[in-house]
């Protein structure tokens, strides 16, 4: 059972990973009994599966995501929404008027207009359709106040950390609501705006980081020092996404 | 700047006008992920040849009668500035720049898993800023790692690079006036490696079937070297990330993967 | 060439086939459609000719004026070559500015010609860099049934060997068209064959189906002596290095029976 490379060895698109008995795993794929590598990534492997840790690659819409997404057009049947993906996602008026919706009355701008962000769930998509979204859960809904910023999706676990240690420490140091979706989108929504900027400066350390280790303990030590002595007292809500 | 015709393209040592062997590659020079708009780019320089490749998608397709119900479109266009050439050249695509466009897009479709997207386009855009001889070669070298920055997924790499006959001689990657002013043979081929598979093969000027078949593999030997330099191309990209994680990286991943 | 999307049913028959080395069409493997080839149809033009492969059709004229030489080339005449997909010759082929697969009908034509130096172009000289004659081979597909790079070949082969220049003079920087016609001078004779990729096997001369469900296409143009002259790879799919050459070696044989449809020795 012959592999080729070593654990985080960079591997490059075609590049031959292993022979036979193993299972391909993400970022590699299968012929001829051979795996090879489909994406620029860091080998890795356990005892039957073959993977590569893409450095870079997109998101892909699943159904049960949490996403942010940017309104892109008003329709007469509800919202076409960006999402970060190959494919744009459809909020229809039904689901976020909770009832069919009556054309000449109801006004569809007000709810979501161009360029509104919103916090919704993909409840179904497949290879003949475009994502459809709701909104109709608790927590989710248009983004009225906080910034948003964008991340490679690929990093969105370390984000959240272990049963959500990591978005949960950036919280409490920094006492703002962070919502995070899948799609490598973030919403932040602080007191003020130094609060704001100091979980972004965070999340941008994780994104560096990502690989490495110790990091939750490191990011409280960076924030810790970078506001002095503040204490905080919030205790915020927010939708945390378990992985 | 003008271009004088050289008095012999090779001499009786078999040295090239340019000082080069004749199966050397000119001097390569490439680099990924330039461009901060495009999802995934790179740039390369092959002897004088200046080229640029920008990829966007998978995305949505516009005009949408051009999806493809069961993948993604691969949509290719090879373009040359109007100063890339010795005499001006008029901005409108010309038949030869059409042709190579589709013939690149032939050349790359193979190497990409399309089948992961459908409906939507995957855009590749080739510019040549300076062109030297063997542009649709240096085009595909660069737009396969464009792709690979983007993280699309793909079977292989695809690398590309002339074979000729120069001068009653077999030789590996002409530049412009070895190709304008022999009176050989150009064959572009783009090749994946790890497959052996050809995925663009062209030819014009005249082989004898065991010249042919000689330039074919000398192409092919050429391919494979200009594959390693790829692969150099985008590790040295990513040496970085590397760099920056030294030990209990496994405990990392696991926390992350949770 | 752009695609009715066969029916899956269909194209799966056509691939099984072939992949036991039959093809729907009752042929083998290396074996071309019926051809026929029909000279001097257009008195109009200075030279015609129609080929029809199985039910592929073309038509090419062949007209010569005079004009300017290219200034890099002030002692050579010109020959160009275009093709067109006439809308009704397919469905799929829609009226407009040439798209790429008539651009690459024609520039593959034009290398089988150029480079294996069927007319040479010294000969079109009249007035050193000034005026030359003008070669202008138009390939007018009728019909499309497949194949469309070897029937075009053949036909502006046939139309080039069928072409008939007017005698002149030169006379006080005038020039004068005299009586009669000479030949144009022909010095080789290219044939193009084409494969398509199926099912890991090549099969010669493609028909529209089997053209809907290749991978891949490779066309090798062979002139009299048995030398490559162009050489063209088209489609999605991929070849081996062997399967490259064992196309050459098929399309050398192949190139010397349908060269013997046109020239007769």
């Amino acid at each position: 059972m012959p592999i080729f490379h070593e654990k985080r060895q960079l591997v490059t698109p075609g590049d031959l990973l292993a022979e036979n008995d193993y299972i391909n795993g993400e970022n590699t794929y299968k012929e001829n009994g051979k795996i090879y590598a489909t994406r620029v990534g860091l080998f890795d492997h356990d005892d039957k599966r073959i993977f590569v840790v893409a450095l870079k690659s997109f998101y892909i819409p699943m159904v049960g995501d949490t996403v942010i997404g940017k309104v892109l057009e008003v329709t007469l049947g509800g919202w076409i929404v960006n999402i970060r993906a190959p494919y744009v996602a459809m909020l229809r008026a039904s689901d976020a008027l909770e009832r069919p919706v009556r054309p000449q009355r109801d006004d569809l701008p007000a709810l979501f207009d161009v360029g509104d962000m919103m916090i919704a769930k993909i409840v179904a998509c497949d290879r003949t359709r475009d994502p459809l979204l709701t909104v109709l859960e608790r927590g989710l809904g248009k983004v009225i106040r906080g910034q948003t910023i964008e991340i490679t999706p690929t990093k969105i676990p370390r984000v959240i950390g272990k049963k959500g240690s990591m978005v949960t420490t950036i919280k409490n140091e920094t006492g703002c609501q962070i919502i995070i979706g899948q799609n490598g989108r973030i919403v932040i929504s602080g007191k003020t705006p130094e609060d704001e900027r100091l979980a972004i400066m965070a999340i941008r350390v994780i994104e560096q980081e990502a690989h490495t280790t110790g990091l939750t303990d490191r990011v409280t030590e960076m924030l810790r020092k970078e506001k002095g002595e503040k204490s905080n007292k919030e205790v915020t809500e927010s939708v945390p996404k378990e992985t | 700047m003008s271009q004088k015709k050289p008095e012999k393209l090779i001499d009786e040592n078999d040295i090239r006008y340019d000082g080069r062997k004749l199966n050397e590659l000119r001097p390569v020079k490439i680099e990924v992920g330039i461009l901060s708009n495009a999802d995934g780019s790179a740039y390369i320089e092959q002897g004088k040849n200046r080229i640029l490749a920008g990829v966007y998608g998978p995305r949505e397709i516009h005009p949408r009668h051009q999806a493809l119900p069961d993948r993604a479109a691969l949509r290719c266009r090879y373009h040359m500035a109007p100063f890339s050439v010795q005499e001006r050249k008029s901005p409108a695509p010309s038949r030869r720049e059409l042709e190579i466009s589709k013939v690149m897009r032939e050349a790359l479709e193979p190497s990409v898993f399309t089948e992961y997207y459908p409906r939507t386009a995957i855009d590749l855009f080739v510019e040549v800023l300076q062109a030297d001889g063997g542009t649709r070669c240096a085009g595909i070298t660069v737009a396969s790692l464009a792709l690979a920055d983007a993280g699309i997924p793909m079977r292989d790499l695809v690398s590309a690079c002339a074979a000729g006959k120069v001068e009653g001689r077999l030789v590996l990657d002409m530049n412009d006036a070895e190709d304008k002013y022999s009176d050989g043979a150009d064959m572009p081929i783009a090749y994946m490696p790890n497959l052996n598979a050809v995925t663009l093969l062209q030819m014009d000027g005249m082989l004898t079937a065991e010249e042919f078949e000689q330039a074919l593999n000398i192409g092919v030997e050429g391919c494979k070297q200009i594959s390693q330099i790829q692969k150099e191309a985008l590790r040295a990209k990513y040496v970085t990330v590397k760099e920056a994680a030294p030990e209990k990286e496994e405990e990392a991943d696991k926390e992350a993967k949770e | 060439m752009a695609s009715i999307m066969a029916a899956k049913v269909r194209a799966k028959r056509v691939a099984e086939l072939i992949a036991s080395g039959k093809r729907l069409d009752g042929r083998e493997p290396n074996d071309y459609r019926e051809i026929q080839i029909e000279s001097g149809l257009i008195e109009r033009a200075e030279g015609s000719a129609r080929v029809r492969l199985g039910k592929t059709e073309v038509l090419v004229g062949v007209k010569i004026e005079i004009g300017a030489p290219f200034p890099d080339t002030p002692n050579e005449g010109v020959l160009t070559v275009n093709a067109e997909l006439v809308p009704l010759a397919s469905p799929t082929f829609e009226p407009g500015p040439p798209d790429e697969n008539s651009i690459e009908l024609a520039r593959v034509v034009d290398r089988g010609i150029r480079e294996s130096k069927v007319i040479a172009t010294d000969d079109l000289v009249i007035e050193q860099g000034k005026k030359v004659f003008v070669v202008f081979v138009d390939v007018y597909v009728l019909n499309h049934d497949g194949n469309l790079i070897d029937a075009s070949a053949l036909a502006a082969l046939a139309a080039l060997l069928n072409t008939k220049m007017f005698n002149y003079e030169v006379k006080d920087g005038e020039i004068k068209i005299k009586s009669g016609y000479k030949p144009l001078p022909i010095n080789n004779h290219p044939i193009a064959v084409t494969f398509a990729k199926i099912n890991d096997k090549l099969v010669v001369d493609p028909w529209l189906e089997e053209e809907q469900v290749m991978e891949a296409r490779l066309t090798m143009t062979i002139e009299k002596d048995g030398k490559v002259c162009a050489m063209q790879k088209g489609g999605y799919g991929v070849f081996t290095t062997q399967q490259v050459l064992e196309a050459g070696k098929i399309a050398q044989q192949k190139a010397v029976e349908l060269r013997k449809l046109i020239v007769k020795e």
